[in-house]
């Protein structure tokens, strides 16, 4: 057991000077970055599917970034895009403090560059952002479902994938057996629109002839 | 046995094959099948629902197979259709045994999101209560990790301390687990009075206790016998497979989210990081032992520096009005209606923000599309990662060994299978 060494407790927060750094340095030496910038004070770089491995290769070993960990992979979804899966990588490096997040996107066909050769970890982020969204990664041996049920059939995170699914499981008493049926809501699903009906609209019900315009009738002289 | 041997080349440690019998002794060549075995997810050192299917070389692991997703239940599709305020509770029902600091990730994301921040007495509060979550959490863990090794006793003292400790988590929020008390902007309600005189109280008693524990444990030789280089995980390795918390630091890296990328008061505080050289399950037992100490010598600095003041943003879009200005103020009434039903709209983009849960890097990544729901909230679990490198850990380890390594990890698979 040993005591790591006592930092000064008080580390200023402002770590966008040494992210601003790296960013502007892999937006113009780096081929294939579609951008590079600080978003919220976290650096965001977004790459093409075919310069992923490259680039992450580059991130894990030069010394600049150092990024030995990734903390986490997942898609997010966005239907009305024409690439509608974002693919998010977050890096974290311990020797430099500081985390980068690569994105690239993709659609349901086409496959993404695995990265379990770089850091083992990815192998269930993976296989769950392809239980979750649909998103293929190519060179993964273990592309299995993870957090769903044995079987189960379509991406429930996929924004087109109703929250209460499409079948219900429950055991049923004759058959002495797990059965699976449609759902059968008993109640409506309720989604509820909280936006307020007020906001939007200029002329209030039962006010509408304040602001009529009475172009019509002219003046006499 | 003194007849029989092994065949070479099925891997089996030398340590654990036969001695070579002296002179001509007539040999049978005895052929071990591998064969499946599955561990859980009834059994009571699965903590939990992990299904465990291990291939056995007779008493050998070869190859471990965690099964999980037997606990989920959707989180973040649910998070998706509740809005802000109403997606934090959910937060507590993820790692079961650390709910608070659960809460203060999400909180923080969205305070990150809405460019607000907690004031000084919340943001004091939030840091004793993870302290004491991390307590909470570290007690269960070495606990159940005893009781898997053989030890009773550990656990029918922990949890007598445990609900000391949840009495603290009901005085401050109404609820012993699932405390909804860590919200965006602050806390729910200020410390009833006299709470903090009851945590001075027992922060000066517990660390008597952790001596007692250490008494039955450490230097236990049954104890040690079951962990001291079980499931060694060096620094690469740890690194290469996402380790965070104790189980990194346990394995020789000295990092900590509360120091390295310090969140509400934790820059405030002066405490030590425990680091192992060793990255066995030993380890990882003395790093978590180490940081409850630490943690009692947190909570007495936020005890000292803590001072009366207002406990959430004056902001009452996005945190509600007191009840008693609700019965008087048309403004209030209205107020908590709307934030109560419609919620606050959070302005576009995203965020990964992160916390040291007492099980390591607990993150948020949070997308706002300017409405007042999530538009995707991923949640990045501590124990994904331990988990998935199980079948790393435990190779050509015993069966036993492979439920000391379990414990060692300190799995919940609330939080693992959301």
């Amino acid at each position: 057991m040993a005591d790591a060494p006592n930092l000064p407790a008080s580390q200023p927060r402002t770590v966008t000077g040494s992210l601003g750094a790296i960013s502007f340095r892999l937006s113009t030496t780096v081929p294939g970055i579609m951008s590079a910038g600080i978003e919220k004070g976290e650096l965001v770089v977004r790459t093409t599917r075919d310069r992923l491995l490259p680039l992450m290769s580059m991130l894990r070993d030069e010394p600049l970034y150092a990024c030995q960990q990734v903390m986490d992979i997942c898609g997010v979804d966005f239907p009305d895009r024409t690439e509608r899966f974002e693919v998010v990588y977050n890096l974290l490096s311990v020797t430099h403090n500081h985390r980068i997040r690569v994105i690239v996107t993709t659609d349901e066909t086409h496959p993404v560059p695995s990265v379990h050769q770089l850091w083992p970890a990815a192998t269930w982020w993976e296989r769950e952002a392809y239980d979750l969204f649909g998103i293929l990664f190519t060179d993964q041996p273990d592309l299995r479902r993870i957090l769903t049920d044995y079987g189960f059939e379509g991406h429930p995170l996929r924004k087109d994938f109703p929250l209460t699914g499409y079948v219900e499981m429950r055991y049923d008493e004759e058959r002495r057996q797990v059965v699976y049926e449609p759902v059968d809501l008993v109640q409506d699903f309720r989604n509820f629109d909280f936006e307020s009906p007020w906001e939007g609209i200029l002329t209030l019900p039962g006010d509408e002839k304040a602001h009529a315009d009475r172009h019509d009738i002219k003046r006499k002289g | 046995m003194s007849d029989v041997t092994l065949r070479s080349d099925t891997g089996i440690p030398d340590s654990l094959l036969p001695e070579e019998p002296d002179g001509e002794v007539k040999r049978h060549v005895v052929e071990i099948d591998s064969h499946a075995l599955n561990f859980g997810p009834q059994h009571p050192s699965a903590h939990g629902v992990l299904r465990l299917v291990l291939e056995m070389e007779g008493e050998v692991v070869a190859r471990a197979i965690p099964h999980v997703g037997l606990l989920h239940r959707g989180t973040e599709k649910l998070i998706e259709y509740k809005t802000y305020p109403k997606a934090l509770p959910y937060f507590d029902r993820l790692d079961y045994v650390s709910p608070m600091c659960e809460e203060q990730t999400f909180a923080l994301a969205v305070e990150k999101l809405l460019n607000i921040e907690a004031p000084e007495r919340a943001k004091w509060i939030r840091v004793m209560f993870a302290e004491i979550t991390r307590i909470l959490n570290h007690i269960l863990n070495l606990t159940s990790f005893g009781l898997d090794c053989g030890a009773l006793t550990p656990a029918l003292w922990g949890y007598e301390e445990r609900e000391k400790l949840l009495e603290f988590y009901e005085a401050a929020s109404g609820a012993r687990f699932h405390a909804n008390y860590v919200r965006p902007g602050g806390v729910a309600q200020d410390l009833p009075a006299g709470l903090e005189e009851r945590i001075a109280n027992w922060a000066r008693t517990f660390p008597q206790w952790i001596d007692d524990l250490e008494s039955l444990l450490t230097s236990n030789r049954i104890w040690k016998q079951r962990t001291v280089g079980i499931g060694v995980f060096t620094t690469e390795q740890a690194l290469a497979w996402g380790f965070s918390g104790p189980c990194l630091r346990a394995s020789g890296v000295p990092w900590d989210l509360r120091r390295s990328q310090p969140y509400d008061n934790y820059d405030k505080v002066q405490f030590n990081v425990p680091v192992g050289r060793q990255g066995d399950c030993y380890d990882r037992y003395l790093v978590r032992v180490a940081e409850m100490r630490e943690s009692v010598s947190i909570i007495n600095q936020c005890l000292e520096q803590i001072r009366p003041g207002p406990v959430k943003v004056r902001d009452h879009k996005v945190t509600p009005p007191p009840r008693r200005e609700m019965k008087r103020s048309m403004e209030a009434l209205i107020h908590h209606f709307k934030l109560f039903t419609e919620g606050y709209h959070v302005p576009p983009g995203a965020t990964y923000t992160v916390t040291e849960t007492p099980k390591g890097e607990f993150g948020v990544y949070l997308v706002a599309d300017g409405s007042n729901r999530p538009y995707r909230c991923k949640i990045r679990p501590t124990g994904f990662s331990h988990l998935q490198a199980i079948d790393e850990m435990s190779r050509r380890h015993m069966l036993a060994d492979a439920v000391a390594i379990i414990g060692s990890l300190d799995l919940v698979f609330g939080e693992i299978d959301r």
